[in-house]
């Protein structure tokens, strides 16, 4: 289990402070396969470089599974002297967007790399070494150096170098975002099969979508280094609650053939009648028919919160007809929406 | 002209001459050689130092003592190498005995080329890939490892390219202090270019160093390109040759401040 209590995180820049995370708490079961997802720029990156502490929290705790002290209490990594958290590592692994291979050894001696920190005979780690290649689908490569290999075979020997450390977990940091799809599937698998085959925990850094329905249990969606939305892939996914989240996991939003072409517009409602009575009058009185695009209300006690999407007829005198009716309501603000994404 | 090529052909039927040619090629291959060596092993460690203390490197030492590491480097690079070289010729009777010869001038070779060889090795080792470092942090690897396993190797072609540069440059500043008692080829060069006019010997003198230069820079560019194992195919090989060769005509220094 990784335990992420109230992480912060601040920047200092040229010009000011920037704060990348705001008090993110997450818990990730041991042996899950856990989703970060997030648009680009929300702090994903940031988020999981705080759990191996590349990056160190402002504020915050980050506790490890098995991490204890002398009392048997769950110790915070942060506060770890330098050479135990170096041991700490160890047992969490890292694969990048880059891959990060040693340029100058051999697929075999990347592999050992590791092992060579951690002290392990060279002979054993060789052998180790071999079987990982194995693992990874890749045993003819131990003498290639990670210039000759393709992509996909460069994250390959990636994962093995981080296996070579039998670590706990895995941190994924965009792993396949520099690979086609069909490569992209194939690393997907084998972190998939590593996960069962060894109950390693997996934390996936994505902003494809696609990824995360393909191999996690859970996700957890950031925005502008808030942690706004987290659950199982499927609640999450069938019924995301947020706004984030549904941009997110609806990019394309509705079919573009629904996609009404006069334009839309987003109404709010800050406390007036119920929402579907609008839009049924809108109807009766103006004859005019509108497509509900999204919606995120509520109705508390018969009256509407919330905001929502309408498509406009494509004839425009209708659709200034409605623009008119919608705008006369009281409680209800309107506005147009030149950049409809979903 | 016609005393020029009676001087010439008196030269090549002159055996003590050539004697003294091997000689002086031998004392310029070693006091090169040595000071090189030297200056190299100074100036890796000053390297490193550089890259690893800075404020966001591996090892990040304290700002002032940066500040002095820098304002030294930078001093000793602006002092003109004659200068330099009479400054420390005492500092030479006292390490090697003697203020005249070939190993008199291999301090002050090594003084002036140190802080040279550490701003090579401080842009090589800068070239490796921030996310390999991160990745090598990221499996627990402490900041002297990252160094030694990481950083250096991963910069090896880049260091061999760098210290073939310190080379050809510590040839010619060699043949430089043969003017003020130094040994080698330089010391024949003005001997006998300027002190007894006889320009066919100073001619035969400086294309020898010319030689020697060509030969070295060569080499260490093979060296560069076999060691680095980024490079793939004969295009890939033959396009770094190009970049190694127009980087060491490059950075290496005539005569003047290193
Ligand atoms: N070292 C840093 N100094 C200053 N700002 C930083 C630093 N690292 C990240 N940031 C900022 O923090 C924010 C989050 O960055 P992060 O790399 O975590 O995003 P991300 O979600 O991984 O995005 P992407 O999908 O593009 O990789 C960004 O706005 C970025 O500019
Ligand atoms: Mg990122």
């Amino acid at each position: 289990m990784i335990e992420l209590k109230h992480i912060s995180k601040i920047f200092p820049t040229a010009d000011g402070e920037f704060q990348a995370l705001t008090d993110v708490s997450l818990t990730i079961p041991t042996g899950d396969i856990f989703g970060i997802v997030g648009m680009s720029g929300a702090g994903k990156s940031t988020l999981v470089r705080c759990i191996n502490l590349l990056e160190r929290p402002t504020s915050g705790q980050v506790l490890i599974d098995g991490l204890l002290d002398e009392s048997g209490k769950a110790v915070d990594l942060c506060a770890l002297p330098p050479a135990q958290l170096r041991k700490a590592r160890r047992g969490i692994s890292m694969i990048f967007q880059q891959f990060n291979l040693l340029m100058q050894r051999t697929c075999l001696d990347n592999i050992c790399f590791p092992m060579e920190i951690a002290g392990v005979s060279k002979a054993k780690a060789r052998a180790r070494a071999r079987e990982l290649l194995d693992t990874v689908g890749l045993p003819d490569k131990a003498d290639a150096y990670p210039s000759q290999l393709s992509g996909g075979q460069k994250q390959r020997i990636a994962i093995a170098r981080a296996l070579a450390s039998d670590p706990k977990i895995l941190l994924c940091d965009e792993a396949t975002s520099a690979l086609d799809p069909t490569t992209t599937r194939s690393i997907l698998r084998l972190i998939q099969d590593i996960n069962r085959r060894l109950g390693i925990t997996v934390v996936v850094i994505t902003h494809e979508m696609a990824v995360v329905e393909e191999i996690c249990t859970h996700v957890a969606i950031l925005e502008h280094g808030h942690m706004v939305e987290t659950g199982t892939v499927e609640a999450v996914f069938s019924n995301p609650k947020t706004e984030a989240g549904r941009r997110l996991v609806y990019p394309e939003g509705v079919q573009i053939d629904q996609l009404p072409p006069a334009g839309v517009v987003r109404i709010a409602f800050n406390g007036g009648s119920s929402y579907e009575p609008l839009i049924a009058s809108l109807a009766i009185d103006c004859g005019v028919k509108v497509n509900i695009l999204g919606a995120d209300t509520r109705n508390v006690n018969g009256q509407a919160f919330g905001t929502m999407l309408l498509g406009l007829p494509e004839d425009k005198s209708e659709a200034a007809k409605a623009m008119s009716y919608l705008k006369a309501q009281k409680d209800v603000t309107v506005e147009e929406v030149h950049d409809y994404h979903g | 002209m016609d005393k020029f090529f009676t001087q010439m052909s008196e030269a090549f039927s002159n055996p003590a001459l050539w004697e003294e040619f091997r000689t002086g090629i031998w004392d310029t291959l070693y006091s090169t050689v040595v000071a090189t060596a030297a200056a190299c092993v100074l100036g890796l460690i000053l390297g490193v130092l550089l890259v690893a203390g800075e404020r966001d490197g591996v090892r990040p030492l304290p700002a002032p003592v940066m500040k002095v590491l820098n304002f030294v480097i930078n001093i000793l690079r602006s002092v003109p190498f004659l200068i330099l070289m009479l400054m420390v010729l005492p500092l030479s009777k006292l390490l090697v005995g003697t203020k005249i010869g070939t190993i008199a001038s291999i301090p002050p070779l090594v003084i002036a080329a140190a802080p040279f060889v550490a701003r090579l090795v401080e842009a090589s080792l800068r070239e490796v890939d921030k996310g390999v470092i991160e990745a090598a942090q990221a499996m627990g690897c402490s900041p002297f490892q990252i160094i030694w396993k990481v950083i250096l190797p991963e910069s090896l072609p880049s260091l061999v390219a760098g210290f073939t540069t310190a080379f050809i440059t510590i040839l010619s500043y060699g043949a430089m202090a043969g003017a003020i008692g130094g040994g080698g080829l330089g010391k024949i060069a003005i001997n006998y270019g300027y002190n007894k006019y006889n320009y066919a010997v100073m001619l035969i003198a400086v294309v020898l160093i010319v030689i020697l230069v060509q030969i070295f820079q060569s080499l260490g560019t093979w060296i560069s390109i076999r060691s680095d194992h980024r490079l793939t195919g004969k295009s890939g090989r033959s396009r770094r040759k190009k970049e190694i060769s127009s980087r060491i005509d490059r950075e290496k220094k005539t005569p003047g401040v290193m």
